[in-house]
């Protein structure tokens, strides 16, 4: 009947095979040929791939592909629950953190906010040219009555780029001292950092409700990590082993070398990983929009779902300039680094 | 050990004992063959390991500077990390003023690398992010001083090696042969009795390099540190050696007084070596005079004991009768005549090739 019926008969199995049942739906390659009366002739150009769902169709006690998915899902919905009660007090300072920075963002005067906004650019960058983008900018998106999408969106990328930092760089840093961890965070990084962004989502959506910021804010921290950690490990990795040996040489205690050589070595670097994981972050929170992040991404979502072609454009539009003057005051700030090492 | 300095008065500050250094995945497992005597090219081909060091000893007088030279690949840089212990040795010892540093725990070794020893490295290896000041009193720094606390020391220090006012710059505004005057400064102020130098001029400019010998012999003169250096070059090696260590594939083929060994070479491979060496320039009145507290007849005048042969021609204008007194700190000393001084610059061969056994 179907082309594997052989291989099981010949392994001894279709005993097991016909016991029992199966109570799985027909596939519709069943269903179409049963209609047709007859089984297909099977010729050598036809013969289907040995896959679970052909083996299925020989024996109907063998898995068919679907329940892979099926399985998943139901022990990621068994454990989920166990899972929730770990991961939630765990994540709540997220959402306390989240909420609270869009909050205070919001709340303040434009007055008192874009010249802050600028006077920690100044701090940072110590440039003209960047301070006059940033201002020109900032004045630009509250012009168009875009200032409370930016802020919401800016509040977010804040939040998350400081945890990023805040855990990215330990991790580097213990990634440098051990060969055997940077071999196992490695493959989690790559994975991290090719997954498809919705992918994320997914399983967060199961864990959290859509209506909590932490669900986003994992997301983007998800996402946005993997350039500090690796550029954090890289950094103090490619520090000049002559310097670390004078370190070593001059009794340094391992403290006194982290602190007053690696880290002020790898800072050219760490800085980099930083610009990146802000870039990414702001990646990330337009398309963490559809779990309700709030921001510049919704107005693109509506465009989106709406047809509005104007409002996507003009939110679009305002996220490159928001990822704009963020490049150039954090390159500004790494530039400031290089020039006083070399 | 072949030959005995003529220093022997002062006292051993760094004495390394059968000290032996094997690179390889199990060192222990191959020790008892390089005891035997297995060779570095052998250990490497039959039991896949790299022969570091093999069968060190050497004592390091207080107040000399001892030289370990050898090209590259011949263990010197491997050594010198042994006496601070960057390098674990797979066996031997190693004494400092008696201690057996090989039993020091780490913070004992932190004290030592603090305040006894400090170091020169080829490439300078200072903090690029910190001012040349800040560099210089690193040592200090270290050991938990403030700015306020090393500020002066640091600054003298750099006076010193001839750096006045640079002490607000970065060490990459400075050009290499400044880079390495920062290094020594650095080391100075660390104020430790022990400098190790690894090949700390050999990164610079020929003239450069002179002048910077010129320092350390200087800085040795008025401070009187111990000092280990490590060079490939012979010129630099004959300059400043009062103890001259040769090493080869990890062993030591001679040492002693420079003077010494360039007279009598016990080896083919040292023979190569000093063939390329202006003799004149190197050997001393002390070297090749007659002792004698006879005044000659016909005396011409006065050389010191530590002049060059070089100065002797030149005093003798090159006459080849002329007949001089040696003295040391006004009294004579020797006799020397110019033949003396013709035979002394007639390039030696090997002297034996059995010595190198009983060196090794």
């Amino acid at each position: 009947m179907a082309t594997y019926d052989g291989l099981f008969n010949a392994l001894g199995l279709r005993e097991w095979c016909n016991s029992g049942t199966s109570d799985a739906p027909m596939s519709m390659a069943d269903l179409i040929s049963k209609t047709s009366g007859d089984s297909a002739e099977s010729s050598l150009w036809t013969i289907p791939f040995p896959s679970m769902d052909a083996f299925n169709a020989a024996c109907s006690n063998f898995p068919q592909s679907r329940d892979l998915t099926q399985g998943l899902e139901s022990g990621f919905l068994s454990v989920k629950d166990s899972l929730k009660v770990v991961l939630d007090p765990l994540t709540q300072p997220l959402s306390w953190m989240l909420s609270g920075a869009i909050d205070v963002m919001l709340s303040t005067p434009w007055w008192i906010l874009i010249p802050l906004l600028l006077l920690v650019t100044w701090a940072v960058s110590r440039r003209w040219s960047v301070l006059l983008l940033v201002a020109i900018t900032l004045c630009g998106l509250a012009f168009i009555d875009h200032y409370e999408y930016a802020m919401q969106t800016l509040a977010i990328i804040f939040v998350c780029a400081l945890i990023c930092v805040l855990l990215g760089v330990p991790i580097g840093i213990a990634m440098s001292r051990s060969d055997r961890l940077q071999r196992g965070v490695i493959p989690i990084l790559d994975m991290l950092q090719t997954l498809p962004p919705f992918v994320y989502l997914i399983p967060l959506i199961f864990l959290f409700s859509v209506t909590e910021p932490k669900l986003y804010g994992i997301a983007v921290i998800l996402y946005a990590i993997v350039p500090v950690i690796r550029l954090t490990d890289l950094g103090i990795r490619l520090v000049d082993k002559e310097v670390i040996e004078a370190a070593d040489a001059f009794g340094m205690t391992p403290r006194q070398k982290l602190y007053g050589v690696q880290i002020p070595l790898a800072l050219p670097n760490i800085m980099a990983g930083v610009n990146q994981t802000i870039m990414m972050s702001l990646a990330m929170v337009v398309i963490a929009s559809m779990v309700s992040a709030p921001g510049l991404g919704i107005l693109v979502l509506r465009g989106i779902r709406n047809l509005e072609l104007g409002v996507g454009l003009v939110a679009g539009l305002g996220i490159v300039l928001l990822a704009v003057i963020l490049d150039r005051v954090t390159k500004a700030a790494l530039q400031r680094v290089n020039r006083a090492q070399n | 050990m072949t030959n005995s300095t003529n220093n022997g008065d002062k006292r051993v500050k760094i004495s390394v004992r059968e000290l032996y250094k094997i690179f390889g995945d199990d060192p222990e497992s191959v020790l008892p063959y390089a005891q035997e005597g297995m060779d570095k090219p052998q250990m490497l081909q039959e039991h896949g390991h790299v022969l570091g060091l093999q069968n060190i000893n050497v004592d390091m007088r207080e107040g000399e500077i001892t030289v370990i030279m050898g090209l590259s690949g011949s263990g010197k840089s491997t050594l010198i990390r042994h006496l601070n212990r960057l390098i674990e040795p797979t066996s031997g010892q190693i004494l400092v003023d008696g201690e057996d540093v090989m039993g020091y725990n780490e913070a004992q070794l932190r004290k030592l690398r603090r305040e006894r020893m400090s170091m020169v490295f080829q490439k300078f290896a200072l903090l690029p992010h910190r001012t040349v000041l800040e560099n210089a009193g690193m040592a200090q720094a270290v050991r938990g001083y403030t700015r306020r606390d090393f500020e002066a020391d640091a600054n003298r220090w750099l006076d010193r090696v001839g750096l006045s006012g640079y002490d607000a710059q970065y060490p990459y505004q400075l050009s290499g042969g400044m880079q390495q005057r920062v290094g020594i400064a650095r080391a100075l102020a660390a104020n430790s009795d022990i400098m190790l130098m690894d090949e700390a001029f050999s990164a610079l400019d020929p003239l450069i390099r002179t002048d910077m010998q010129d320092l350390l012999l200087d800085l040795q003169q008025e401070l009187s540190k111990t000092v280990v250096f490590i060079t490939h070059d012979l010129d630099e090696a004959l300059k400043l050696a009062d103890h001259l260590v040769i090493l080869k594939d990890g062993y030591i083929v001679q040492q002693g007084e420079p003077q010494e060994i360039l007279l009598r070479p016990n080896d083919p491979y040292i023979v190569d070596f000093i063939s390329d060496i202006n003799r004149a320039r190197v050997l001393r009145t002390r070297s090749v005079m007659e002792p004698t507290t006879q005044p000659p007849e016909g005396s011409s005048g006065d050389v010191d004991s530590n002049d060059t042969l070089e100065s002797v021609i030149a005093k003798a204008e090159g006459n080849t009768a002329k007949v001089f007194r040696v003295v040391h700190e006004g009294k004579q000393v020797g006799v020397l005549d110019m033949q003396m001084v013709v035979r002394a610059l007639v390039p030696t061969g090997a002297s034996s090739e059995g010595i190198r056994a009983a060196a090794v």
